[in-house]
């Protein structure tokens, strides 16, 4: 194992302050999880940031500006705002499955993110199956979803919920495909060891280049799974109001609003990971060190590079935001036939075609394609 | 043979009165069966205000105030059908100066509508950029009205026998700017709109009239001629001095949609060029005052020519709308604006009938929406084009 190992140095730390190595164990383990929720938040906030800078932008205004520098105490302003509003529960609704289905959504996202790797040992579980679990845990959200717009008592809420339910059992299945296909390539489904068979020669090596179509139908079924223009059919103000929003106030608004941004955060740190290198450099880092003669174990040289592999890896997810919020003020909607055949009709052909043409190559061309 | 067939209840959603999409106070009981729309009944009402009946105890001139919340994004075609009406019953006569500013302003108008149509049309279809961009352009003609009106929206300009004021120093040369500036504008929206596939996809074939259709459901406007009939009340009627400008009615044969869409675009051009033959065309110029030129240059002078003028005579409060009746029409944006007046002999009008193209043209949504989805309705609904204030009057 190379790079840095946080939780090795936290209890090599407080053993070494005389503190029982297992107690220092236990102390460790809450802080990974507070990390996970709030690099999560932290993501998701600034997304709704960016949201509102870039739509300003392309539409020639200014956007948030009075809420401190650049207006970027806005996200902060708007999680005051909902937490303190009466939150409604209409009158013939469900309450349980009501404040249920909100949960489920905001529980099912910030899930996802224990698997996501910022860095070698910057994750918190790396687990075999990591991204068959982003992909199972990510398929309870429709049930929240069709929950909310079922209870809501409101007929706009549930044409929204069967929507929504409708576009993710579609989207997810190419999706999957797409994942699977990178899976094949790197001979596991976990999340580290995908980006580590990127690595040897920085950004020539990124799947990007060997899965150029999956890359395309994991982007497409991605934007479509966090129902985003032009696949935010679920939500489509000017058809549904809100879609299965729509009764919705206060904190349990807030979980979908949040559960929506951290889901689109998400979704560009998986094709960060998945395509892009994750948290590699496009130039090999371990190389440079070699030339500046520096060794692998060096803890200022390991503090650098994680650093450096983190940053890499935000800034590749949100290039992925940018282009998801870009796309979002530049295109019209797709109508839900159109949307159901683009799944259907197009991207699960294509995506099965990918998955053989990858198994194809990955004999042929075992060097290339991690045979 | 017994089919086993699993049929879903049908589902009645009541659209509007307020709805994000549905144009001001529009009610739509739709029918839904899953997706689709199996019946559509628009219900009407929600902003009625008498206009009809305030008409018979007003004078045209304290009229004139309340027209242009008829149609509140195409005002200067309400006041110009509001003098129309009397001013051809009484045959008063229209200086060639006045019907020049007048066919700016109405051909500014008509710019000012389409924006406004195109940007709640394809914020329908979910794109919501657009809306910004048209709203930028309608301002400059805005503030164009208000240098020459003095209010932006509610200018009461129109007279009878001309218009209430003359065009201040400069406002030729601005306007001048404006519509050259627009040009471009109008090919920057359709490099950003034209051709983006989903849009294509989704006003492509969709709310299809038929020629027949279109002339038997009375549609006007951009709703008939993008069904293939070239008939545009400035060609056919030959009113103000359309005849003497170079310009071409714009229309498609497809019916759908996406031809609403270019028809309309077309005519944004079209108004444009009018407007800068006419400030070109103008009589008298773009001076400051006339009224001083012709003091200044005596009783002989040309300039007290009637061309010259902004008003044939000043329109008194008494002006006594004659003993007869007819049916007056302009082309507005949206279509046919007709008012159906009788007079008997009083200052005020015994009948006073208007003739909205929205509310006709709003007919035809139920049976172009039956058998779509429901993200048709706001395709189509917003292709139609409708504004609540002259439907319901």
């Amino acid at each position: 194992m190379t790079g840095i190992d946080l939780q090795r140095s936290f209890i090599d730390l407080f053993s070494g302050l005389g503190i029982d190595p297992e107690v220092a164990r236990v102390m460790w383990m809450p802080l990974p999880m507070l990390a996970v929720v709030t690099i999560a938040t932290v993501g998701a906030l600034a997304a709704t940031w960016l949201e509102r800078k870039i739509s300003a932008a392309a539409q020639q205004r200014i956007g948030p500006e009075y809420a401190g520098p650049f207006g970027l105490a806005i996200p902060a302003a708007d999680v005051v705002k909902l937490l303190i509003k009466q939150t409604v529960v209409p009158a013939n609704a469900d309450p349980l499955l009501f404040v249920l289905g909100p949960v489920i959504v905001f529980i099912s996202v910030f899930l996802s993110f224990l698997v996501i790797p910022f860095g070698e040992n910057l994750v918190i579980s790396n687990v075999a199956t990591g991204i068959f679990l982003v992909i199972a845990i990510s398929s309870i959200a429709p049930i929240g979803l069709l929950m909310s717009g079922y209870s809501s008592n409101n007929k706009y809420s549930l044409l929204g919920g069967l929507r929504a339910a409708a576009q993710s059992i579609s989207y997810e299945i190419p999706l999957a495909l797409a994942a699977l296909a990178v899976a094949m390539m790197s001979n596991g489904l976990s999340t580290v060891e995908i980006v580590e068979q990127q690595a040897d020669l920085g950004i020539l090596s990124w799947n990007v280049w060997r899965q150029p179509i999956g890359f395309i139908i994991f982007i497409i079924a991605a934007l479509a799974e966090c129902e985003r223009i032009p696949f935010d059919l679920p939500e489509a103000e000017e058809e549904l109001v809100a879609g299965y929003q729509t009764e919705y106030s206060g904190v349990n608004f807030m979980l979908f609003y949040g559960a929506s941004y951290a889901n689109l955060f998400l979704s560009a740190l998986l094709v960060a990971i998945l395509y892009l290198g994750g948290w590699e450099l496009p130039f090999p880092i371990d190389k440079v060190a070699e030339l500046l003669s520096i060794p692998e174990t060096n803890p200022i040289w390991q503090v650098v590079a994680a650093f450096l592999g983190a940053t890499v890896i935000l800034l590749k997810a949100f290039a992925f935001i940018f282009l998801a919020i870009l796309l979002r003020w530049t295109v019209p909607r797709v109508r839900i036939d159109q949307l159901l055949d683009l799944g259907w009709k197009f991207l699960l052909p294509i995506g099965l075609a990918n998955l053989l043409l990858t198994a194809a190559l990955k004999l042929a061309f075992p060097g290339a394609f991690g045979g | 043979m017994v089919m086993i067939e699993t049929k879903a209840e049908r589902m009645v959603i009541n659209m509007g009165p307020h709805h994000p999409s549905m144009h001001g106070v529009l009610r739509l009981i739709v029918t839904l069966d899953g997706e689709n729309i199996v019946d559509c009944e628009p219900v009407l009402g929600y902003l009625h205000r008498s206009m009809e009946k305030i008409a018979e105890n007003r004078t045209i001139v304290q009229y004139l105030p309340y027209v242009t919340r008829w149609d509140y994004l195409a005002t200067m075609f309400t006041e110009a059908i509001t003098v129309n009406a009397p001013e051809k019953l009484a045959d008063v006569p229209v200086p060639r100066r006045a019907s020049y500013i007048r066919m700016m302003m109405l051909e500014l108008s008509r710019i000012a509508s389409h924006l406004l149509w195109l940007g709640t049309f394809i914020a329908d279809i979910g794109a919501q950029t657009p809306f910004f961009y048209v709203f930028r352009e309608r301002e400059m003609i805005y503030d164009l009205f208000e240098a020459a009106t003095g209010m932006r929206m509610m200018h009461n300009y129109f007279r009878i026998g001309g218009v209430a004021a003359d065009l201040p120093y400069g406002w030729l040369d601005k306007c001048e700017d404006y519509c050259k500036y627009q040009l471009e504008k109008i090919d920057e929206y359709e490099r950003l709109i034209t051709n983006n596939p989903i849009f294509r996809k989704r006003v492509e074939g969709v709310g299809k009239i038929s020629r027949e259709d279109a002339i038997n459901w009375g549609l006007s406007g951009p709703m008939l001629r993008a069904s293939g009939v070239k008939w545009d009340l400035r060609k056919v009627d030959h009113y103000e001095l359309y005849d003497e400008l170079d310009w071409e009615v714009q229309w498609a044969t497809e019916g759908d949609c996406l031809a609403r869409y270019l028809v309309r675009v077309g005519e944004m051009r079209q108004s444009c060029k009018m407007i800068l033959q006419a400030i070109k065309q103008i009589p008298g110029g773009s001076y400051e005052n006339l009224e001083a030129q012709r003091v200044l240059a005596g009783p002989k002078s040309e300039w007290n020519s009637l061309d010259y003028q902004f008003i044939s005579k000043k329109p008194s409060p008494t002006f006594k709308i004659p003993a007869g009746e007819h049916y007056v029409r302009v082309e507005a944006p949206k279509g046919e604006l007709g008012i159906y007046l009788i007079g008997e002999n009083n200052v005020f009008p015994w009948r006073w009938k208007i003739r909205p193209p929205g509310f006709i043209n709003l007919q035809v949504l139920p049976q172009l929406v039956r058998g779509m989805k429901i993200a048709d309705i706001m395709a189509i609904l917003g292709s139609v084009d409708i504004i609540m204030g002259e439907v319901d009057r």
